[in-house]
């Protein structure tokens, strides 16, 4: 039947047709609902896991052990998973192993604009990228034999603009999983250097052996249409190309971006009088065409930032563009913010208030950047808050300690700020850590964490005690504040940052979004006591706004929480 | 045929998921060639929303440039004109009057364009608006300003009302269908 999906969905469903026995990731947008649609299937087992290292290395093992395995990540979560994908193209696998990864170029939900497929060339595993539903389907199923074929992880790469876009997919026949013998064999699998020594020149080989392949395969096709300009491309790429050009381009379209083909693109390229390779972020392809010595047109006339469209295309081929009209008024930007009730609020409001550095962590909470709160000084990568704030606290002294703070969430404390603040304890700053505690991984829509005490379906599952935990990784004083109450936010944060010890606190209440939280009746302004005086507006709540010169709650948004009341010291929010 | 290229702009929460399921699963059964494509994360948290949905005999690019839009479907004021550039020299623009502060205008940083389809309308730009709010209330729930707003758009597509109908019935939750049917009618009937 055919269906529109999602191009995440796509490889979700290929992946479960290509014979799936296990997945395991971390969320990060936008790869995250290729295992939320995983976890609808009760034929394999999913689960989300604590970061993307230990998600890969589960995926690892159960390849080990025979089945068909998968893990899925941002392409900033491949950061991550570096260490396990560096060793696994040496140890290969025995049931298929496919890593998923997905790019964010322009960064729509992102803090960088990395090209994963340098992964794919430094690692030296294949990797495919497909270019709408249809091919992510496909190579996901297909990815599996690849990977068992070629004794090889196989890295599949999806870009923002294929992962969140819908195309129809027409599904094919499911392949039954299987679990393949398990035997010893340490030469292939203990990666000491006695073993590791010789299994580099297999890696070598392999690599060979795929480029054989990429010369004739599936996943890269030649349309010939004319002998003026000739256009290497892939991904959503193609889909701009085709767009502008039509037919009146011949195009070599790259389903399998490492190893390259080299006949292939020099048989191509000889058959064309100008040669263009057009790719999003880094010159990749370029790079190789021009070591093959073959003169192309590239990042002079296609950018290395951002996204394309057919308009960058078009304008680069001199085309016409069409009409268009906009209003004279300027028009404001809306950019995201945190929710009405947002439990974040009232802390950052504190640290706003006093006028704390605060070291950040990436989250819904790194909205606390934006106006008016304007309440954090950095924004890293996952668990840098913490480390961060250790080596701020290092360089600049006890004046730092008693004045910079560390905010980060309980996913985000789970997946890699725990060992920041082992180091704390180890190698004593007397830093404040506080962990805002919402229950729920909030930016990538909602999943759950060893905090929340349930599984990716929902079921109840072992709860980690962050008191507990925070205490046992050796920092002593562990104490819990409500950030809807901001007079116990205040002295909670300015009696930890006098203290001459590192300590830590839970800023505690669940994610004012969850169905299970139960919203209070909206709030009123009396104008007749309002004075204007504006101290509520500097929360940045989007349900509080100035109509008439006095304040006004709007109360399709206003949840009740109650902070603004406190600030209000003529009680005319009520 | 060509590629017909529709917009659906709003605020994040405002239910532009579901006009755009609802839009796309039409398509699909009316025979065309379908994509569509939107932005997850960051702009769930009450940010600008854009969807693009494009149909005809065979869809390369998932997006929507400027002059492209025959149909710009925009859930807020201030929206269609952010989006008004997409439009084509003779598109549409189909157009909730609600009016959503964004944050630079609650603080006070910028003024709200409280004029802005005036001056899209002057430059010639067909705009038809409607207040779709009270009209999904009037249909029992704010919560359908998205179907009343399809309703109304539905005139502009060469599709049967019967097989909107259909299409809300396969996409709506079972106890919503009576209600999404009456905020599409009187969408459609505006």
């Amino acid at each position: 039947m055919k269906k529109l999906m999602i191009g995440n969905q796509a490889v979700a469903e290929g992946l479960h047709d290509g014979g799936l026995g296990v997945v395991s990731s971390y969320p990060g947008t936008p790869s995250t609902e290729i295992t939320e649609f995983l976890s609808k299937f009760d034929d394999i087992h999913s689960e989300w896991a604590p970061n993307e290292k230990v998600a890969c290395e589960v995926a690892f093992g159960s390849s080990l052990a025979g089945a068909r395995s998968a893990c899925a990540m941002k392409h900033v979560g491949l950061n991550v998973a570096a260490d396990p994908l560096f060793t696994l193209s040496y140890t290969g696998v025995n049931g298929g192993l496919v890593i998923c990864v997905a790019d964010d170029p322009a960064m729509h939900s992102s803090q960088n604009e990395q090209d994963s497929r340098h992964y794919a060339m430094a690692a030296k595993v294949p990797m495919l990228e497909p270019a709408d539903s249809m091919e992510a389907y496909i190579f996901a199923k297909n990815a599996f034999e690849l990977s068992e074929k070629f004794d090889t992880p196989v890295l599949l790469r999806m870009c923002t603009r294929i992962a969140h876009s819908q195309s129809i997919v027409e599904t094919g026949e499911k392949q039954p999983a299987t679990l393949k013998d398990y035997e010893k064999n340490p030469a292939k699998y203990i990666m000491a250097p006695a073993n590791a020594i010789k299994r580099h020149p297999f890696v070598e080989d392999r690599t060979l052996s795929l480029q054989e392949l990429a010369e004739n395969c599936e996943y890269n096709a030649v349309e010939m249409n004319s002998d003026e300009i000739g256009i290497i491309t892939s991904g959503c790429s193609y889909q701009y190309v085709k767009e502008v050009m039509g037919d009146s381009a011949s195009v070599l379209k790259i389903g399998m971006s490492y190893p390259l083909p080299v006949k292939l693109i020099k048989d191509f390229a000889s058959k064309v009088k100008t040669l263009y390779v057009i790719e999003e972020l880094d010159p990749f392809i370029e790079n190789h065409v021009k070591a093959l010595g073959i003169d192309v047109i590239g990042k002079e006339k296609f950018s290395i930032l951002g996204e394309f469209s057919q308009n960058t295309i078009a304008k680069a081929f001199g085309k016409e563009l069409p009409e268009s009209v906009s209003a004279d008024s300027a028009i404001p930007n809306r950019p995201p913010m945190m929710c009405a009730g947002c439990p974040h609020r009232g802390l950052f409001y504190t640290l706003a208030k006093n006028k704390i550095t605060a070291l950040g962590d990436i989250g819904c909470y790194t909205l606390g950047s934006a106006p008016p709160l304007n309440a954090l000084d950095s924004t890293l990568c996952m668990g840098a808050s913490i480390s961060g704030l250790h080596g701020f606290n290092l360089a600049r002294g006890k004046d730092a300690e008693r004045k910079s703070v560390a905010v980060i969430g309980d996913s985000t404390f789970m997946h890699s700020g725990m060992t920041g603040l082992v180091n704390v304890a180890y190698n004593a700053t007397n830093s404040t850590v506080i962990i805002v505690d919402n229950s729920i991984t909030g930016m990538t829509g909602h999943q759950q964490n060893p905090t929340t005490g349930y599984n990716i379906k929902g079921d109840p599952a072992a709860k980690v005690d962050l008191e507990a935990l925070c205490k046992a990784l050796g920092i002593n004083r562990v104490r819990v504040v409500d950030p809807y109450d901001l007079k116990a936010c205040d002295t909670a944060v300015k009696e930890e940052l006098a203290v001459e010890e590192p300590s830590v606190i839970i800023s505690r209440r669940p994610c004012v979004l969850l169905k299970s939280v139960k919203h209070e009746a909206p709030l009123k302004v009396d104008t007749d006591k309002c004075k204007s005086c504006k101290r509520c507006m500097t929360l940045g709540c989007p349900a509080i706004s100035m109509k008439d010169g006095k304040a006004k709650v709007d109360a399709t948004l206003c949840v009740g929480c109650g902070v603004c009341k406190q600030l209000c010291a003529f009680d005319a929010i009520v | 045929m060509k590629t017909v290229s529709v917009m659906i702009v709003g605020v994040g929460g405002q239910g532009s998921l579901l006009a755009s399921k609802l839009l796309g699963r039409l398509l699909v059964d009316e025979g065309y060639d379908v994509k569509v494509s939107e932005v997850h994360g960051m702009s769930q948290r009450g940010g600008s929303v854009v969807t693009y949905v494009r149909f005809g005999e065979k869809v390369y690019s998932p997006i929507i440039t400027d002059g492209e839009a025959d149909i710009i479907i925009s859930f807020e004021k201030l929206e269609a004109g952010r989006y008004a550039s997409y439009l084509k020299k003779d598109g549409k623009i189909v157009v909730n009057t609600q009016q959503i502060d964004p944050m630079p205008v609650i603080i006070g940083a910028a003024q709200y364009p409280e004029n802005v389809l005036d001056e899209l309308t002057q430059k010639g730009v067909s705009v038809d608006a409607l207040d779709a709010l009270s009209l999904a209330e009037q249909a029992g729930s704010s919560k359908a300003v998205n179907i009343v707003l399809m309703g109304k758009a539905a005139k502009y597509f060469d599709i049967p009302y019967e097989s909107w109908i259909t299409a809300i019935e396969n996409t709506v939750a079972p106890k919503f269908v009576e209600m999404n049917k009456k905020a599409f009618e009187l969408g459609y009937n505006s």
